[in-house]
């Protein structure tokens, strides 16, 4: 089967430094991998990069058959990323938010809506402004923001920060959906114990390259395992 | 790769050596400039006769006039090419040719601005007159501190080059519009010029007003190449830092896995 | 494409609805920059009327500033400045939807200003034809331009200092073209004011190529 994410060598520099110093990694469709390893080691830049947000100074990479130095921009329309900032409006209400990312894909009027009750978002700060809203009811706004556009990768960078235990096992389940739908997902990660339950696989990044994790294999092994 | 072929031909220092922008071409062309340039000096200063109305003023034109065509001109112009070719190629080497282009245009239009108000003050009376060109080269002068500004302001080297290709292409297409309106702006009012084609010109004038536009030419191409060089030398440090960077990154992985 | 640029317009515009800066900021701003050249001329002896052309479009480049850095705020006003990027829409239509929204904005506050000289300045506006011919056309091309050096600037630590210091010079037609043909209109001589128009013109159409062309590199950026 044809990996979604195929990377060689890849090494992205952000202004002199290589936040990636040639990163090897192959994801298949149906997986679920969670990117473990130390601050600063460049498990947000590996998220951005394979996003088509950073840019790859070295190696070769394809993310959805598409180039990552050529065909940024398709692999960008068909994916979704939540990083460290919401990155929504603030002036616009959460509704307005969500609806501004569905059609951005084209998607039909009814599916924020929908992806708003999904979410379990509440009809009574629907309407406001996201500028009033909590971080976590704004945590859950960008998430639905990502799930209305039916990517078919995600791209989570720290999801459960920030988020209460019931909006955490929403998240979760989201994964598993979107996964069971053919979606792929990449979670970067320090609370390796509520991420490693969601994955099916782990690699660790440590200076900016992939290594495996030892006791990887029996993991594959499990329930959720590799499609 | 188109790239380093074209940075070959231009006399690419070899990896080994990282201490000098000369060649044995640059040293030549060194030479040559040094020599037209006193030779400039001796037409300027003293062969050629002081013109009939500006009397002695007309000399400071054999300075202007070539610090301004090399500036505006070819300095503007390599901006552009330089620009266009980094949007089409996306090549370090055209992003270095616009930024040594655009260094040394900024400095050819200073001195083009220097001495035009030199030169104004005995033939206008008035160090600034809103003669057309004279404005045109003040708002191009603005234009290329832009530009450097735009250099200077972000340390990422692809994101700098990306927004300043785009930055000195809109530049670039902005001048003759300026040039269009400054002309309509001013079109009446009439001021003092020397026309290298006026047939009143003597010829010794005609031949030193010719001869130094050749000077600032070769002058510009020479300052050029060392300028583009020197760039391009700490191009090639900051890629061997960049290597060893990723090794030591690499390493530091290594280690702890 | 033009359904980006709808997207994008209606999301800005939508957002201006919301927070109003441009009514209660930057509106204000325009009517205090009227009341400064009051204070720099002497309003008593008719240099107001005289000078209104030129007074009205440094009011209106100013205030185009303020409008193309609120513009930019908002898409990063949340921390992250990927969400254009990342919705994957046509370059081209992004800058033709900014641009648009800018537009509308800015032609409402020159709407504002236009009845600000009226009355404060006492400037009998002559000549509209000509006069809204030569609005339109040179703040399609302060817009056009504005949108583009928005965009260079935004996410530079510098970018508040450095896009009046890129956009003011590169507009100088727009400033002298614009004046020019206000000046002409209101004096009467509207043949002279349509020649301007042509320049004006061929500004707006200029950078809106330009801005279309060009926009992908600069929405590429991290």
């Amino acid at each position: 089967m044809e990996p979604v994410i195929h990377l060689r060598d890849a090494v992205t520099v952000l202004g002199r430094f290589p936040a990636l110093a040639g990163v090897d990694l192959d994801v298949a469709r149906g997986e679920i991998v969670l990117v473990a390893g130390p601050n600063g080691a460049g498990k947000s830049t590996l998220l951005r990069l394979c996003a088509g947000l950073a840019p790859l100074a070295k190696g070769t990479g394809q993310v959805l058959g598409f180039d990552l130095a050529r065909q940024r921009r398709e692999i960008r329309r068909r994916v979704g990323y939540l990083g460290h900032a919401n990155g929504l409006y603030l002036d616009l209400s959460a509704e307005e938010n969500v609806r501004f990312w569905a059609r951005s894909v084209g998607a039909p009027p009814g599916d924020a809506v929908a992806t708003l009750d999904r979410l379990e978002v509440a009809s009574r700060w629907r309407g406001l402004a996201v500028a009033h809203l909590s971080a976590g009811q704004r945590r859950r706004t960008a998430l639905a923001c990502l799930v209305v556009r039916r990517p078919e990768i995600w791209f989570l960078d720290e999801p459960h920060t920030g988020l209460d235990a019931g909006s955490r096992d929403l998240l979760d389940s989201l994964v598993r959906e979107a996964v069971a739908g053919g979606a792929t997902a990449l979670v970067a990660s320090h609370e390796l114990d509520r991420s490693a339950a969601l994955a099916t696989r782990e690699i660790r990044i440590v200076g900016g390259v992939a290594g495996g994790v030892p006791g990887a294999d029996e993991r594959s092994d499990q329930p959720m395992g590799e499609c | 790769m188109t790239t380093s072929a074209q940075v070959e031909t231009a006399g690419r220092p070899t990896e080994d050596r990282l201490d000098s922008t000369g060649s044995r071409f640059t040293r030549v062309l060194g030479v040559m400039v040094v020599l037209m340039l006193v030779m400039q000096l001796a037409l300027a200063l003293v062969i050629s006769p002081p013109e009939v109305l500006q009397g002695d003023a007309v000399r400071l034109f054999y300075l202007h006039v070539p610090l301004a065509i090399a500036g505006g001109y070819l300095g503007v112009g390599l901006l552009a090419v330089g620009s266009i070719g980094y949007l089409w190629k996306r090549t370090i080497f055209w992003d270095l040719l616009a930024a040594s282009a655009g260094e040394l245009a900024l400095m050819f239009t200073a001195l083009t601005l220097l001495t035009g108000s030199l030169w104004g003050r005995p033939v206008w009376g008035t160090y600034w007159e809103w003669d057309p060109r004279l404005t045109l080269t003040a708002v191009l002068f603005v234009l290329l501190i832009g530009y450097r500004a735009m250099r200077t302001a972000s340390t990422d080297p692809h994101l700098r080059a990306r927004r300043s290709a785009v930055i000195g292409l809109l530049a670039a297409a902005d001048v003759p519009l300026i040039r269009m309106s400054v002309d309509w702006w001013r079109g009446l009012h009439q001021t003092a010029t020397l026309n290298p084609l006026n047939p009143s010109l003597d010829g010794m004038m005609l031949f030193t007003f010719f001869f130094s536009m050749v000077t600032f030419t070769v002058l510009f191409v020479w300052l050029l190449v060392h300028r583009f060089r020197v760039a391009w030398l700490e191009e090639q440090v900051a890629d061997r830092a960049l290597d060893e960077a990723i090794t030591q990154r690499r390493a530091e992985g290594q280690e702890t896995q | 494409m033009w359904r980006d640029a709808l997207l994008v317009a209606g999301k800005d515009l939508r957002i201006e609805a919301r927070s109003k800066i441009a009514l209660n900021q930057i509106a204000p701003f325009a009517l205090v920059v009227l009341l400064l050249f009051a204070f720099a001329l002497d309003p008593d002896r008719g240099f107001l009327q005289e000078a209104t052309p030129g007074l009205f479009w440094i009011a209106v480049l100013l205030s185009t500033l303020l409008v193309v850095q609120r513009s930019y705020a908002v898409e990063s006003a949340d921390g992250g400045r990927d969400a254009l990027r990342l919705t994957g829409l046509d370059p081209a239509g992004v800058f033709l939807g900014k641009a648009a929204a800018v537009f509308v904005v800015l032609a409402m506050l020159e709407v504002g200003l236009g009845v600000g000289v009226r009355l404060m300045y006492d400037t009998s506006l002559r000549g509209w034809p000509v006069l809204l011919v030569a609005t339109v056309a040179a703040t399609t091309g302060l817009v056009a331009a504005g949108t583009m050096y928005g965009a260079l600037a935004a996410g530079l630590r510098v970018r508040e200092t450095l896009l009046p210091l890129l956009f003011l010079p590169v507009v100088a037609p727009v400033m002298i073209g614009g004046t020019r043909a206000f000046a002409a209109a209101l004096d009467g001589s509207s043949g002279e004011a349509w020649r301007w128009c042509g320049l004006l013109i061929t500004f707006a159409v200029a950078y809106v190529a330009l801005g279309m062309l060009l926009f992908e590199p600069l929405l590429e950026d991290s």
